[in-house]
């Protein structure tokens, strides 16, 4: 199975990799793949504005302006600029309003350590209205493009990056994990890829954002298709007790294992009638 | 027993059946002993004796002990189908490359295969135990631990024979040499030990790391360097030096050079005095080695700045030098200072000031 | 042994039988086997459930053993670095160790590898938590008490030893999550004063993780560790058959006798049986339930980690310690630093240790009781030693779940601060009052035993007096059951005598100080004179009519 097994002759064959990334070229190229992939993501948002009739445009804008009054408003104001309730909204981008309010984080039901995710509250067309009528104030990351959504990346890539840059918040196997003060990375499980760029790209609540430049898109298509396969494919061996490691493995064991073990004891001594 | 030597004492564990019980209340072993602070009773209660025995259904009625007979044995014809299941199943379900699902079904297969071979022979023994050997219990005497009088005299004399034939207490000279000779043999085995590490102290190499003067910031794994101006604010990047995946020790200088890069607003920085020039424009540059026992310390909540280590949950403010806020760590986090080169890539303006990752004796800080 | 050469005689044995004699006769000829099969053949085993536990030590062992032999064949304990190429997609193409490497092929690439694995781990979980409910049940029967104070000791060597296999096997993968467990163990070390830095580098064979250390907690695990643990086993097992097994107090039962099945046939029909059963329980649970997922942790590396990070469960308490210490315990010493996060939890577990391993040898100094004891106590007849022994599990109870605080927090809705505040203070209070709580539990059971014993249980049934009155009626035991109830050792705590010198040493004092403490409240058992009395004056009184057991009014 391996292709070398000298020590650390493998890392030859990984310089060279990475000595074709870190040439000047690469870098700039790099760089000039990171603007242009962020500036796409804006000028997407952009283009699909004004690829729409103006009416069309401006009927989105002005229902999500209705939507956003009726239930974002008290804690985010009129303007968006912000309450002592709620973060402005200026420059958050469409990604971070269909993050929030698609998942049902937004709008808030009750102050908490964190915004819980709940049944969404509004309908796809709502969900549009508002974040093109958020977008509409200044630009930010806007929605992910469909082609980084299909999973269809390197999952084995996306599996390194995930564990150096996700998985101690969100556990390797993504089913979470504890943060200070009551809060916690929630499992990643079910989650769509959209949602899941869209978090990477904005940062929610405590959430590091991981913009383009830090992870790429390809990057994060990756990390898509990573999390696509741990979905799709139960683990090889057997059931996965939730994938919180020793100590559901300990729990099982104790409870069910000796437990069954115990209760054979019992019936093994017991006289027989 | 065997360890009674001769045998010469009290009649040897013979097993009784049954009515024996008065003939075992009535031998005492123990009568010699010191009871220490135990209150031996003056007006026990007398031990009853063994109560009637009971017997079974299968001990009642011939056809419950057939049927239990049949019982046993289909037990084991299960446990005969599930090892033949089992071989069947390795050779039905291969391991198709590439999919998962095979393995689990390998798995679960041939595991169900197995299971039933064993728990099919042990459930039927149990069961034939049980039900069908002969059940009512049986005595057997216990004696003293200790060996007779006699044994004990004999093993006496054999030590003295020893001593009077070898004259080891006699002869301390030879004695006491021996012992100084039996004493020092090992000392050249934990001096072997000694090379399980290479010749050099370990102490400076845990006071270094791969960071010097220009080293650029890269991104882990992949090693490309990181403009100050990606690291938006909210941003966390998972750093490593320019060139560690070059070096052969790569792992090792990783586990001390790892560092945490964050974007904070500048205002929300606390910054001392010595420290003024370490970040830049509110990027700071942390270790990731936590100075607990070395996990890394990867949790960055971006809206209350703390980091947390997902280990053994040690906090720390990054507004304040990453003290420490909660948690048994000691120190808090060293800071890399940073800087940009004159492309706008972000360097490290030196090495840690201080050594990275848990305590150690010799750490002098 | 006589020979089956004729073979017209009235009984013709069989072909079989022929067979089975000739062989005997064989085998005895060049073993004298015949002289160790009649010591043995018949001994007799009490029944009682609580006496399996240790089989299912024995026999998860077992399983160990043969799974582990089968995953050496494969396994390669090397941290060469090689590039992944097995057929678990989201690894392929990643640098590893031929370990984590090795690990991957037997589980992905080899029939039957994974569940050997599986069975391999789970046999391992339930080996260290099977030796830890029997060291707990022979704790609490006081089956440690002369003459089987030694063999508790080397019980409790099993014991470490089984978490050290357990160490040295989880590690070997070089998995991401062992990785971070080699890590924190490396900080551990260089935590220690003055040895630590040293003691770390020469583990490691130079700077953390280096590429030794898989190799040489292989050796430890497959070699060194299992040669001493077979050894002591047998040495335990031999010590088993020589002391021969404990029993409950029962009718019939007395310390000189053991009442319970003959090993032919049936203990061996039995255990032979419940070999068969523990090994398919296991292998059960492997085929269903995934363990230590290597392929979703990745290769170690020192930058990454996964939140709820934890060691398996019998190093969990060790974890936990490390947990529960508050920020800024050290200090310096002139240049040196001394981390007393690292120390106090490494004293504190220590002592715990070591107090479990001469427990029987505190106790029998306090009682000074020479005898043999071969009656196990029942849990609540010994009220100061199961109180101690159940602060001692509150104890550790605490430190474990302090290793999982993180999942804690998270799936009951709490903070991981309010959890580990918690488990601090309960850490230091929870023991004091599980003590407390436990002795009372003990004596109020013993108190109600002897009046049980002494005036039958309550039936249930009320009765209308002629006189108006109502009253319950009574039921009495039978002498069996009674027996149960009111055979104990009792003791009283120790008068303080000079001695021949006039005077009263400290170690003396020390001992009547504990004396004290563990039987200063004891209720004694129950004389034949008490009983009488209660049997006479509950006479005269009314019969339970309809019932043919006798009754009795209180």
């Amino acid at each position: 199975m391996a292709k070398s097994t000298t020590p650390r002759a493998a890392k030859n064959a990984r310089t060279n990799r990475k000595a074709g990334r870190r040439s000047p070229l690469a870098s700039v190229a790099l760089i000039v793949i990171g603007l242009v992939a962020t500036g796409g993501a804006y000028a997407m948002f952009t283009s699909s504005a004004t690829a729409n009739t103006a009416t069309a445009n401006s009927t989105l804008t002005s229902d999500g302006a209705k939507l956003f009054a009726a239930n974002c408003a008290t804690c985010h104001g009129m303007n968006l600029q912000g309450t002592k309730d709620g973060p402005t909204l200026i420059g958050v981008g469409a990604a971070s309003v269909d993050f929030q309010v698609g998942t049902g984080r937004m709008p808030l039901a009750a102050s908490g350590p964190q915004a819980e995710q709940k049944p969404v509250q509004f309908t796809a067309n709502q969900i549009k209205a508002l974040y093109t009528y958020v977008a509409s104030f200044a630009p930010g990351p806007g929605i992910p493009d469909k082609q980084y959504l299909g999973g269809n990346g390197d999952a084995a890539k996306g599996a390194v990056l995930f564990r150096t840059n996700c998985a101690m918040c969100h556990n390797v196997a993504g089913a979470g994990g504890a943060l200070t003060e009551g809060k916690y990375a929630p499992s990643l499980a079910g989650v769509s890829a959209k949602h899941v760029i869209e978090a990477m790209e904005t940062g929610p609540q405590n959430m590091p954002v991981f913009n383009d430049n830090n992870l790429t898109p390809a990057d994060k298509a990756n990390i898509v298709t990573y999390l696509k396969y741990l979905d799709k494919n139960p683990s090889p061996g057997g059931l996965d007790l939730g994938n919180l490691g020793p100590v559901s493995e300990g729990l099982f064991l104790w409870i069910f294992g000796l437990g069954t073990i115990v209760g054979i004891t019992i019936w093994l001594t017991a006289k027989a009638n | 027993m065997a360890q009674h030597g001769d045998g010469v004492t009290a009649p040897e564990g013979d097993a009784v059946h049954g009515s024996a019980v008065t003939t075992a209340l009535a031998v005492s072993h123990q009568t010699v002993e010191s009871p220490g602070t135990a209150v031996v009773p003056t007006d026990p209660v007398i031990n009853p004796g063994f109560p009637p025995h009971n017997p079974r259904m299968t001990d009642l009625y011939p056809e419950k002990a057939a049927r239990a007979a049949r019982q046993v044995a289909i037990l084991f014809y299960i446990s005969i189908i599930g090892s033949i299941f089992a071989v069947a199943a390795y050779v039905a379900f291969p391991i198709v490359p590439g999919d998962p699902g095979s393995i689990r079904i390998n798995n679960a297969l041939l595991g169900i295969g197995i299971t039933l071979g064993l728990l099919g022979i042990g459930l039927g023994a149990v069961h034939w135990a049980k039900q069908l050997m002969r059940e009512d219990e049986s005595v057997e005497l216990r004696h003293g631990t200790r060996g007779t009088d006699a044994t004990r005299e004999k093993a006496v004399e054999v030590f003295t024979l020893g001593n009077n034939e070898s004259g080891i207490g006699r002869r301390s000279l030879i004695r006491n040499s021996l012992i100084g000779a039996l004493v020092l043999t090992p000392v050249p085995a934990v001096a072997l030990f000694r090379d399980l590490a290479p010749a050099a102290n370990p102490v400076p190499l845990l006071q270094h790391t791969m960071w010097k003067k220009g080293t650029r910031l890269t991104r882990d794994p992949d090693g490309t360097a990181v403009k100050a101006t990606d690291v938006t604010l909210g941003s966390a990047f998972h750093i490593i030096p320019e060139g560690l995946n070059d070096r052969e020790d790569a792992l090792e200088q990783k586990a001390k050079a790892a560092v945490l890069l964050m974007r904070l607003r500048p205002e929300d920085l606390h910054v001392s005095e010595a420290r003024k020039g370490w970040n830049y424009e509110g990027i700071v540059a942390y270790s990731k080695i936590c100075t607990h026992v070395g996990c890394p310390v990867a949790l960055y909540e971006q809206q209350t700045h703390h980091l947390l280590c997902p280990c053994h949950q040690s906090q720390f403010d990054i507004t304040h030098e990453a003290k420490v806020i909660f948690g048994p760590a000691r120190r808090p986090l060293p800071q890399l200072p940073i800087t940009i080169d004159s492309e706008g890539y972000l360097v490290a303006q030196s090495d840690f000031h201080e050594p990275v990752g848990p305590d150690f004796w010799e750490r002098e800080l | 042994m006589t020979t089956t050469e004729t073979p017209k005689t009235v009984l013709a044995p069989t072909r079989g039988a022929r067979f089975t004699g000739a062989a005997a006769n064989y085998i005895d000829e060049r073993t004298s086997i015949s002289g160790l099969v009649k010591e043995l053949g018949r001994k007799i085993f009490p029944d009682h459930w609580s006496f399996m536990l240790g089989e299912v030590a024995l026999y998860s062992f077992i399983v160990i053993l043969l799974t582990g032999t089968f995953l050496t064949f494969f396994f390669q304990a090397s941290m060469a670095d090689v590039t992944y190429a097995g057929s678990y997609i989201p690894l392929k193409g990643v640098d590893m160790s031929a370990a984590m490497n090795s690990t991957l092929n037997i589980s992905f690439d080899i029939r039957g590898g994974l569940l050997m694995r599986q069975v391999h781990h789970w046999a391992a979980l339930l080996f260290v938590a099977s030796i830890g409910l029997h060291m707990l049940r022979i704790y609490f029967t006081g089956a440690f008490r002369k003459p089987r104070e030694l063999n508790w000791l080397i019980g409790f060597v099993l014991f470490v030893l089984a978490m050290a296999e357990g160490f040295t096997g989880y590690s070997l993968p070089d998995d991401l999550l062992s990785g971070n467990g080699l890590r924190i163990i490396d900080g551990l070390v260089k935590g220690l004063p003055v040895i630590g830095t040293w003691t770390s580098y020469l583990l490691f064979g130079g700077e953390f993780p280096g590429t030794a250390i898989v190799g040489r907690l292989y050796t430890l695990h497959i070699l060194l560790l299992p040669a001493i643990l077979v050894a002591a086993l047998g040495i335990h097992l031999v010590l088993l058959v020589i002391n021969k097994h404990t029993q409950f107090a029962g009718p019939g039962k007395t310390n000189d006798n053991v009442v319970g099945v003959p090993i032919m046939p049936v203990f061996a029909a039995k255990a032979g049986g419940f070999f068969f059963i523990v090994f398919g329980v296991i292998v059960l649970i492997a085929s269903f339930f995934t363990i230590n997922p290597i392929w979703t942790y990745g290769p170690y590396d020192p930058s990454p980690v996964s939140a709820g990070t934890q060691p398996d469960w019998y190093i969990g308490f060790a974890d936990g310690a490390l947990r529960l210490v508050p920020s800024d315990w050290g200090f310096m010493i002139g240049p040196w630093t001394f981390s007393l996060n690292i120390v106090a939890p490494v004293l504190v577990l220590g002592l715990f240790i070591v107090a479990v391993a001469i427990y029987p040898f505190i106790e029998g100094w306090v009682t000074g009781d020479k005898r043999e004891h071969h009656i196990a106590d029942r849990p609540r007849n010994a009220p100061t030693r199961t109180a101690i022994g159940a602060a001692g599990v509150t104890f550790y109870a605490v430190l474990w779940a302090a290793a999982s605080s993180d999942l804690i927090a998270t799936h009951f809705g709490l903070t991981i601060e309010g959890v580990i505040t918690t488990l601090q203070y309960l850490l230091i209070f929870g023991p004091i009052v599980a003590y407390l709580v436990t002795k009372r539990i003990c004596l109020g059971l013993m108190k109600k035993d002897r009046e049980i014993a002494l005036h039958g249980y309550e039936s249930g049934r009320i009765v209308r007096l002629p006189g108006g009155e109502y009253i319950e009626v009574h039921e009495q035991l039978s002498d069996y059951e009674r027996w149960r109830l009111i055979s104990y050792d009792d003791y009283k705590p120790l008068m303080l005598r000079p001695d021949a010198k006039g005077r009263i040493s400290v170690t003396e004092r020390l001992r009547a100080a504990m004396s004290n403490w563990f039987f200063e409240d004891r209720i004694a058992p129950v004389t034949r004179a008490e009983l009488e009395q209660a049997h006479h004056s509950g006479h005269g009184a009314i019969e339970a009519a309809p019932e043919s057991e006798p009754a009795q009014l209180h």
